[in-house]
């Protein structure tokens, strides 16, 4: 099968020999549905700076506002504070509107295609989770180098562990991400009206824009089985120094827990992603 | 290379509706076949398109494609077919070749491998200038010569196309054909080809063996020529003057061959349109008989019949009227536009016809 014979006649050269060999390798199909996924993002990396706009007007608009009115509340540095949640609020929002990339290829034949190839499923699914590291690790690299003018000084392990952890989150949010667009093929505006519903609770109840110390006791409680806001307690530590603190700790349960179930729910939303 | 047996498919609609899709359909095409799959929308073809390729699981019956079952064993079937969905099957941001690099890594080629078979395939159906540009920047019959591309990565044995060319103009859709032919005999042997198409000319110049599919059957498996000679026929019409028709009708029904003869009154003359097996055949003949009975007759035409006749013969309906949106409405209640060869037509509508004799 290395015998490349680059004929223009067309004879069956090697892709005949490849049908005998129906091996296949799991982490060689999830590498090569990463690699096809990362490809648009390599070649135009342009498109990453769209991610960018939200995480900047954040700090740019609202950063200002909060140290006015929290800052004596929040105790110490705000950019500490906030930075690290304006991160989490960038994978959260990036990472939950992936699903719309399947819909595309669910609405073209480009799914449909790779379902007729012997290629694993669960590795179609996995493939594309783990490409969202890519993004939300370049884009977060970024808001951090733009912050550092105005002052930002995380710990430099603890802001390299945040990204890391960030990373994994958004391997679970993506996951279930296209697990939602799977789920409402036949209905496809049904995604947004969920990821929509489900964005803006998540995202006020991990304490990422206002501290939930002021709030009222049930917001809190409810906050408790919310893991973006472990993920945001644990960057808020790290950035500050506390790379061992139990917030971190929490915060790699949370992220690693949000990854185990979306891949498990992804990959069984894509095994029967057929009929 | 296809071996069906009372295959099956129900989609459950609703508690109370289950729709029917495929019902019973048992097929067997040989290594090398060209075999088009013709029937109006929703008339199933699709259906049993999807359930051969393994995209979904047959409600009964047994289908085995390339050797195996495509049940029990739909990574070996995956493995050895190619598939050009009706959908485009590269990635919008995607480039032409790296999609095509993709596919075969897929199938297991190594990158190089992949490479040079990418490198091949964009020669062989023109896409070479085309090969760093990204799909969504292609016109319409570029995009479909790739996802041609795409489906024939691996040199596949048997492959399968479904409405191929539906979208594209004339001059693309020939293009197309002329590639798909193109590489089917270039393979070291020949690639069998399964495609489906509500195209009735598509099945008619390119297909070595039409089946005709009406609600979830299989109503006619033959040759095109077959099918239209034994199920349709050629259509004769010959002009009188109108005090002539019923003597040239009757000499018409008396004529070998003749299978169904009709009056249609014109204004000034009178049409007699006989079908018969064999037109050209018959024609010498009838004008030989109308002229020992006294019958003027001023003009002839020979109409070859089209896989549309066939599908009236069968169905009663036509598929040009009922192609359309797959409501199944049955007979349309008026004309088709082009003008189907129709004797069931009241309107008298003429069908494009060949010109003999003045």
């Amino acid at each position: 099968m290395s015998a490349a014979t680059v004929s223009p006649d067309l004879t069956p050269t090697s892709a005949a020999a490849a049908r005998q060999l129906p091996r296949r390798s799991f982490l060689r199909d999830t590498r090569i549905v990463l690699v096809r996924e990362l490809r648009p993002v390599v070649r135009d990396p342009f498109s990453l700076v769209f991610g960018l706009v939200q995480p900047l007007v954040f700090l740019g608009l609202f950063g200002p506002l909060l140290a006015g009115s929290a800052g004596g509340t929040l105790g110490g540095d705000v950019w500490l504070w906030f930075v690290p949640a304006v991160l989490a609020m960038t994978t959260l929002f990036g990472t939950s509107v992936t699903g719309s990339n399947l819909q595309l290829d669910l609405s073209s034949g480009v799914h449909e295609r790779m379902l007729v190839t012997p290629l694993s499923r669960p590795a179609q699914l996995v493939g594309r989770a783990l490409k969202e590291m890519v993004p939300i690790i370049a884009q977060s690299a970024v808001v951090l180098l733009v912050m550092l003018p105005f002052g930002l000084r995380p710990d430099p392990i603890g802001a390299a562990l945040t990204l890391l952890q960030l990373a994994v989150l958004g391997i679970g949010v993506g996951s279930l991400s296209y697990a939602l667009a799977l789920a409402v093929r036949k209905q496809e505006w049904m995604f947004w009206v969920v990821q929509q519903t489900v964005l803006f609770p998540v995202m006020l109840l991990s304490g990422m824009l206002l501290p939930l110390e002021t709030g009222p006791a049930w917001m809190r409680a409810v906050s408790s089985v919310n893991p973006l806001r472990y993920v945001v307690d644990s960057g808020r530590a790290a950035f500050a120094g506390d790379v061992l603190s139990s917030a971190v700790a929490w915060g790699w349960v949370a992220a690693v827990a949000t990854a185990a179930l979306g891949l498990a729910v992804g990959v069984r939303a894509m095994i029967r992603s057929t009929d | 290379m296809i071996r069906t047996r009372e295959l099956t498919k129900d989609f459950v609609v609703s508690r109370t509706r289950t729709v029917h899709a495929v019902r019973g359909i048992s097929l067997d095409v040989e290594p090398g076949e060209l075999v088009a799959v013709l029937g109006p929308n929703g008339a199933g073809k699709t259906t049993t398109l999807r359930m051969l390729t393994t995209l979904i699981p047959p409600t009964s019956g047994t289908a085995q494609v390339a050797g195996y079952d495509v049940v029990t064993h739909p990574d070996r079937v995956r493995a050895a077919i190619g598939y050009v969905g009706q959908g485009g099957a590269g990635g919008a941001s995607q480039r032409v070749r790296d999609e095509l690099v993709t596919q075969g890594e897929i199938y297991g080629l190594d990158r190089r491998t992949a490479r040079g078979r990418a490198g091949e395939l964009l020669e062989a159906l023109d896409l070479t200038e085309q090969a760093d540009r990204k799909i969504e920047s292609l016109s319409g019959g570029q995009k479909r010569r790739l996802d041609v591309a795409v489906g024939l990565v691996h040199e596949p044995s048997l492959l399968f196309l479904d409405e191929p060319s539906t979208g594209l103009d004339p001059h693309n859709r020939a293009n197309l054909w002329e590639h798909i032919l193109r590489m089917r005999t270039a393979a070291a042997e020949p690639m069998t080809i399964v495609l489906t198409t509500h195209y009735l000319d598509e099945a008619d110049t390119f297909a070595e063996r039409v089946i005709v599919v009406d609600n979830g059957q299989v109503i006619a498996d033959d040759t095109a020529d077959a099918l239209k000679a034994e199920l349709a026929g050629d259509l004769v019409t010959l002009r009188v003057a109108p005090d002539d028709a019923a003597a040239l009708a009757a000499v018409a029904e008396r004529a070998p061959g003749t299978r169904s003869v009709r009056v249609v009154p014109e204004s000034g003359a009178s049409s007699v349109a006989i079908r018969t097996v064999d037109g050209p055949g018959a024609t010498p003949g009838l004008l030989r008989a109308a002229d020992a009975a006294g019958l003027a007759v001023s003009r002839v035409d020979v109409a070859r019949p089209t896989l549309d006749d066939v599908f009236l013969g069968l169905t009663g309906r036509s598929l040009r009227e009922t192609g359309v949106d797959g409501s199944g409405a049955g007979p349309a209640e008026t004309g088709a536009p082009t003008g189907a060869t129709d004797e069931l037509s009241t309107d008298g509508s003429e069908p494009t016809k060949k010109e003999v004799l003045a």
